[in-house]
């Protein structure tokens, strides 16, 4: 297939992609890991595979860097098929595996030195690039410390400082954030941002749907070697929770409910508690709602719009179309 | 499908980072001590011996290595040979497997290089450090000679020497793509490295006497050559041909032409070869060589095959962990 064809049918959901994945099946035996997979990943976008220990989230990246055959389909990483160019994948992609390893024996900085020279970079560049990197992920102090002595978020800190030295133009990131404490978990996804201000594209794995929620541009949704689902978040949140926007409204005020429900765009009411009050509506309407409550002399105590969070869109989606899996995603993909 | 690029860069990068990690292991520094102290033991011996029954023998300095002190077999010859694969096997029986156990492989692997250079490169550090070792004792046993000998060795014996470590070194060459393929066939460092050391002690010590049993079950001995007190050829033979193929009889046999120059032929004589010639007088070196030729290539071909096998299995492994 032709790459003309590739991006034609791409330019739609992305500009300028740096990763174009089309009909990407990986098979083991008669197992399927990955099957038919369609994405692009444009440039300086966080993209986020997203799902369940299994899916084929690493599958998916390894074919990406050429480390394992394609079964069928194609892939391109900035131009280049992984499979007949890995070298020219591999010197432009920098990858964070899943729990990422390092010599125990040796330095943080002889490891980083070992890297850059299988990268092929001069002593003098060397020395600079491993100290800026370092200095960046803030691991410059124990530099010359075994990586033996380090915990888990420095390990995965100095997995990112490699991609930082490597200069990589997209950074692959396996399972960043598992295993990490919520505030090494904050300090990675700051680093993380600090890749996409630099026009770094970053696609992530994770099966940490809250964590990553926060970062991504855009997600996939995994589910049995399918994406179930492909949009930003707001996106799949209105698609898939039926109907936009919840409004959650804590007032005084005798009929308040029945007013509420005259506001044009909203489609119901519920009653959630003493005083509280939930509104269903094809768009935000918490400017009426605050209105109608004053206008009634009630005193407005809580008003608030609630997100879509990844976890509820996942939840209902599966609950709601257990078999829509491959329809959408194939819907996605076009 | 043409890959791009060379498959051997980053070769040298793999190959001094994994020569650096080996001399500066613990594992290393106790090999090589036990090493250099049965050495220094042996040549002690064997100088005593020397100097107590040989009167005049124009190759003495190659008596050093092949002399133990009587009634004892433990020329430094004897421990070599048993001693070289232990430290093939202490060197390569985690070399992949490491990588996996620390995670470190895919990460090694999404840098530009092929898994080609990984594995060239694990073989040849291991191989280097080898050499360097093997080198070291070399000197240090010739130096030993000198002090107690007294006598300096000939040209001739010089070139029989480097020829036998040359031949040591494909020795260790073979048990270390042994341990090789085992380091990447199981994932465990401690199921490789006995079954390394099972290997080891089955073609080492059980094959040469299973060798003669499963020849006399093939084929029985004949009465009549029993009557005589003789081996029967054919038994003989296929014995030999048996036992040529534990690595370790394949050195003894190279060893032995090498080191002592009146080897004719390496194993049973029979009378139409001997016409004519002058028991007990030397052959020049190359003749030696000739002589051993099959079984250096044999070594040779044992160690390839056995790196190719896990070339090809290491090629189709999974990277991830």
């Amino acid at each position: 297939m032709s790459q003309a064809m590739n991006q034609d049918s791409l330019k739609d959901s992305v500009q300028d992609g740096v990763i174009e994945a089309k009909g990407l099946t990986k098979v083991y035996g008669s197992a399927t890991a990955v099957d038919h997979i369609s994405f692009a990943v444009g440039r300086g976008e966080i993209f986020g595979l997203l799902g369940p220990n299994g899916a084929g989230k690493t599958t998916i990246i390894l074919m990406m860097l050429g480390l394992t055959d394609i079964s069928a389909g194609e892939v391109s990483v900035l131009g280049f098929n992984p499979a007949r160019q890995p070298l020219s994948v591999k010197r432009r992609v920098g990858y964070l595996p899943d729990t990422v390893g390092f010599y125990d024996q040796m330095t943080a900085a002889d490891n980083m030195r070992y890297t850059a020279r299988l990268i092929g970079f001069r002593h003098a560049e060397r020395e600079k690039r491993i100290a800026d990197a370092l200095e960046r992920v803030g691991l410059a102090d124990v530099a010359e410390n075994r990586v033996g002595t380090f915990s888990r978020g420095m390990r995965q800190r100095l997995g990112l400082a490699e991609i930082l030295m490597k200069g990589a133009q997209i950074a692959i990131l396996d399972e960043p954030t598992s295993g990490l404490d919520p505030q090494a978990t904050t300090d990675l996804l700051g680093i993380i941002r600090g890749f996409k201000a630099e026009g770094v594209s970053v696609l992530l794995s994770s099966h940490l749907l809250e964590r990553v929620q926060s970062v991504c541009d855009r997600v996939a949704l995994f589910s049995a070697g399918k994406i179930a689902l492909m949009g930003t978040v707001p996106d799949l949140g209105r698609e898939v929770l039926g109907g936009g926007y919840v409004v959650d409204i804590e007032a005084d005020g005798a009929g308040l409910a029945e007013r509420l429900a005259l506001i044009p765009g909203v489609s119901g009411v519920e009653k959630t508690g003493i005083g509280k009050l939930r509104l269903h509506a094809d768009r935000d309407v918490r400017p009426e709602a605050a209105a109608e409550v004053v206008a009634m002399e009630g005193r407005l105590k809580f008003l608030g719009v609630q997100e879509p969070s990844l976890e509820a869109i996942y939840t209902r989606y599966f609950e709601a179309k257990p078999d829509a899996a491959v329809t959408e995603g194939e819907r996605h993909a076009a | 499908m043409q890959r791009e690029g060379s498959a051997f860069s980053g070769l040298g990068v793999v190959m001094l980072k994994e020569l650096s990690d080996h001399l500066t292991s613990i594992r290393l520094f106790v090999l090589e001590m036990l090493v250099v102290v049965i050495a220094l033991v042996t040549v002690y011996l064997a100088t005593a011996q020397i100097k107590d029954t040989t009167a005049e023998d124009p190759f003495l300095f190659l008596r050093l290595f092949t002399t133990a002190r009587d009634p004892s077999p433990f020329s430094f010859l004897f421990f070599l040979s048993f001693l070289v694969p232990l430290m093939a096997i202490g060197l390569g029986f985690d070399s992949v497997n490491s990588e996996h156990n620390q995670r470190t492989l895919s990460r090694v692997l999404s840098q530009p290089i092929y898994r080609d250079a990984l594995l060239f490169g694990k073989f040849l550090g291991a191989l280097m450090t080898l050499v360097i070792a093997l080198v070291v004792l070399w000197l240090l046993v010739i130096g030993l000679g000198l002090l107690f000998i007294g006598i300096p060795p000939g040209g001739e014996e010089i070139a029989r020497i480097f020829v036998f470590l040359l031949v040591t070194i494909i020795y260790a060459g073979v048990w270390l793509a042994l341990a090789l393929l085992l380091s990447i066939l199981f994932r465990s460092a401690a199921t490789a490295a006995l079954t390394a050391l099972g290997f080891w002690l089955f073609l080492y010590v059980v094959w040469p006497i299973l060798a003669g049993q499963i020849a006399q079950i093939i084929l029985p001995q004949d009465p009549r050559y029993m009557a005589l007190g003789l081996q029967t050829p054919g038994t003989a033979e296929l014995e030999q041909i048996l036992a040529r193929l534990s690595p370790s009889t394949l050195y003894g046999e190279v060893v032995v032409a090498l080191l002592d120059p009146t080897t004719r032929a390496l194993g049973p004589i029979y009378l139409s070869q001997l016409q004519g010639a002058v028991l007990g007088a030397p052959l020049p070196l190359g003749e030696s060589i000739l002589i051993a030729w099959p079984q250096m290539v044999a070594m040779i071909a044992t160690a390839t095959l056995l790196f190719v096998v896990g070339y090809v299995i290491f090629q189709r492994q999974e990277v991830r962990a």
